[in-house]
């Protein structure tokens, strides 16, 4: 067993949660600190999206493109072209959800190595409701040639992937959330492009998450020991590339999956997993997510339980699986 | 590279509307009104404004040069070629299976391009990225150009851009704009009116020229009064005859995306060699 120094007793009431977000902006800030080649490009959403820090600590390398998302991504290829190294963030809805031509053209195809940040992604961002609540992200970058797909499970990990794709030379995306979700990494926690890591080790079942949704997925893996059942949680903080190696030696021990996303599942994480899986390891498998719809309104606490976005929905999952697992 | 004087630039562009026609015709598709239109101003940047290598293509104190209109690429191509950056025998292979002249221009396939290209109203944008970060490297003595249709700028895209470009004061960018009045559907003017094009450009803070674009002249005169411009981007919209050079295709939209077949080819060729003739006769 590998230990990644995970936070102790990450199950408790009182664990610290931050948005994952705020991650990003140290991250940034660390980043620019680093090499001067890192520039920052913002569509109207600096605070949100947590670029303040940045564009308060290197004004001259913070570039304000206002409301306008294909300007953003394509003013960062020019960036990158003349060797910066750009962060282009917005919400997710808008950036990647309206430029995506932009970026398969000028940024995938092009070759140039611009860092997409999708803020406020998932149904988590709640009262803002459906328009807002990004889904389709993972499914609309993971299909671009030449894409790195990032959805970090706390602001910890999304600190040290900013600090990775800074140094990476392809184009990269990565999805953050608005709510605070729950720490469970520590700064000795390892975090690399393209690796899956088993954050609690089992037999029975192998639960494949994503983003948010593995602490859910830790805590639903809690709930099964009590109830006879020893499932694996295996956390998958890059999507594209996807660490197959990591996920087929889980899925060999286990002989079943449920995969958990904040996200559509159709081309998500689930479906990416069962693209891979049903192609060299065929077996019983459920996919968590948003099923083919669109969400509503609410507080993130009413939202996740009602679309099944909870531990108490990956438990349930889990035994209907194992039922046809026999 | 040695500069050449305005009768040899003229012959020059001729050699590229030749070059384009036997390109066109011998990819049996492609875009020949708009390569036709702009052999002026390519052969203009090619041949006198741009600060460039063929040689060294990278070469790290280059002016950059976008293109927008992507499907144009046939004269760049040509001009490319021209110019010396890969053999003239190459560009008969454009649109074919293995080739590096792609049908739209790939940047990663030919030395020399800067962006790929094709889908329209995104080269303004990237030119400004560029621009601004030459800015910031302290690298203001190399320029930007970028050369865009005119019925592209129906694309928002472009009016971020713009926008943009007059907001940090880009004065190392120099648009073109290839205003020869036709798209695919029609004149730009039925299809979705642009004017007053230059009212609109100097709303946003642009300064704005307007010549014959058919003129090498008027284009290298345009480019260096830009460079003397501070305080605001320059966009110079360059009036062209779409399909100039070859009668049966001038003014006529229907040639904005298609190739001649072997015999208007002849029949461009023909034409095209007994302006050059001309051309020649006048300079002596």
């Amino acid at each position: 067993m590998i230990d990644y120094h995970l936070v102790p007793d990450f199950l408790t009431d009182d664990i610290a949660s931050e948005p994952i977000r705020s991650g990003f902006g140290r991250g940034l800030v660390n980043a620019g600190k680093a090499d001067d080649n890192v520039v920052a490009l913002s569509a109207d959403l600096t605070e949100s999206t947590k670029m303040d820090d940045f564009a308060k600590s290197f004004p001259d390398r913070f570039i304000e493109i206002g409301i306008g998302e294909q300007n953003l991504v394509t003013v960062g290829a020019g960036m990158a072209a003349m060797g910066k190294i750009p962060f282009v963030s917005s919400y997710a809805a808008f950036s990647p959800g309206r430029n995506w031509e932009q970026i398969r053209t000028t940024i995938c195809l092009n070759d140039r190595p611009v860092k997409i940040i999708g803020s406020h992604a998932g149904i988590s961002v709640g009262a803002d409701g459906a328009t807002h609540q990004m889904l389709e992200d993972i499914a609309l970058m993971r299909v671009l040639p030449n894409m790195v797909v990032i959805a970090p499970g706390d602001s910890l990990e999304a600190e040290r992937a900013t600090l990775a794709m800074a140094v990476d030379k392809r184009p990269n995306y990565m999805r953050l959330a608005r709510e605070a979700t729950p720490i469970i990494t520590t700064t000795e926690t390892p975090f690399e492009i393209g690796k899956a890591y088993v954050y609690w080790y089992g037999q029975d079942v192998s639960i494949i998450s994503t983003g948010t949704m593995t602490y859910q997925a830790l805590a639903a893996a809690a709930m099964l020991v009590r109830e006879g059942i020893s499932a694996e949680v295996v956390h998958v903080p890059t999507i594209k590339p996807l660490d197959n190696d990591t996920i087929l030696q889980s899925v060999t021990k286990t002989g079943a999956v449920v995969t958990v996303e904040e996200g559509q599942i159709n081309g998500g994480l689930g479906g990416a997993v069962a693209e891979f899986l049903s192609e060299n390891y065929p077996l019983p498998l459920r996919r968590i997510g948003m099923n083919d719809r669109f969400g509503e309104s609410g507080k993130p606490e009413e939202l996740l339980p009602h679309f099944g976005l909870d531990a108490d929905h990956i438990s349930q999952a889990v035994h209907a699986l194992l039922e046809r697992k026999r | 590279m040695a500069s050449l004087s305005l009768e040899e630039l003229r012959l020059k562009a001729d050699d590229i509307r030749q070059d384009v026609i036997r390109m066109l015709e011998s990819a049996g598709s492609g875009h020949s009104a708009g390569s036709l239109g702009q052999a002026d101003i390519y052969t203009a940047l090619y041949f006198h404004v741009l600060n460039h290598d063929p040689q060294n293509p990278d070469w790290p104190e280059r002016d950059i040069l976008v293109q927008s209109n992507g499907h144009t690429c046939p004269v760049r191509y040509a001009a490319m070629a021209e110019a010396g950056y890969f053999p003239v025998q190459e560009l008969t292979t454009l649109r074919k299976f293995g080739s590096r002249l792609q049908g739209h221009p790939e940047r990663k396939k030919l030395p020399g391009l800067e962006t790929t290209s094709g889908p329209l109203g995104s080269g303004l944008s990237q030119a400004c990225g560029m621009a601004l970060a030459l800015k910031l490297n302290n690298e203001q003595h190399r320029r930007v150009y970028v050369t865009t249709g005119d019925g592209e700028l129906d694309e928002g895209n472009n009016w971020e851009a713009i926008m943009l470009a007059a907001k940090y004061r880009l004065t190392n960018l120099t648009a073109i704009v290839d205003r020869n009045n036709i798209q695919i559907d029609g004149l730009t003017e039925d299809v979705m009116p642009l004017e007053d094009l230059k009212a609109k450009w100097e709303a946003f803070g642009w300064h704005v020229l307007e010549i014959n674009g058919n003129s090498i002249g008027a284009v290298i005169d345009a480019c260096d009064e830009a460079k003397s411009i501070t305080e605001r981007p320059t966009v110079i919209l360059a009036y062209t005859i779409p399909g100039k050079g070859v009668d049966f295709m001038e003014y006529n939209f229907h040639w904005h995306g298609i190739a001649p077949n072997d015999e208007q080819a002849l029949q461009a060729l023909k034409e095209l060699r007994t302006l050059r003739g001309k051309i020649v006769s006048e300079g002596e």
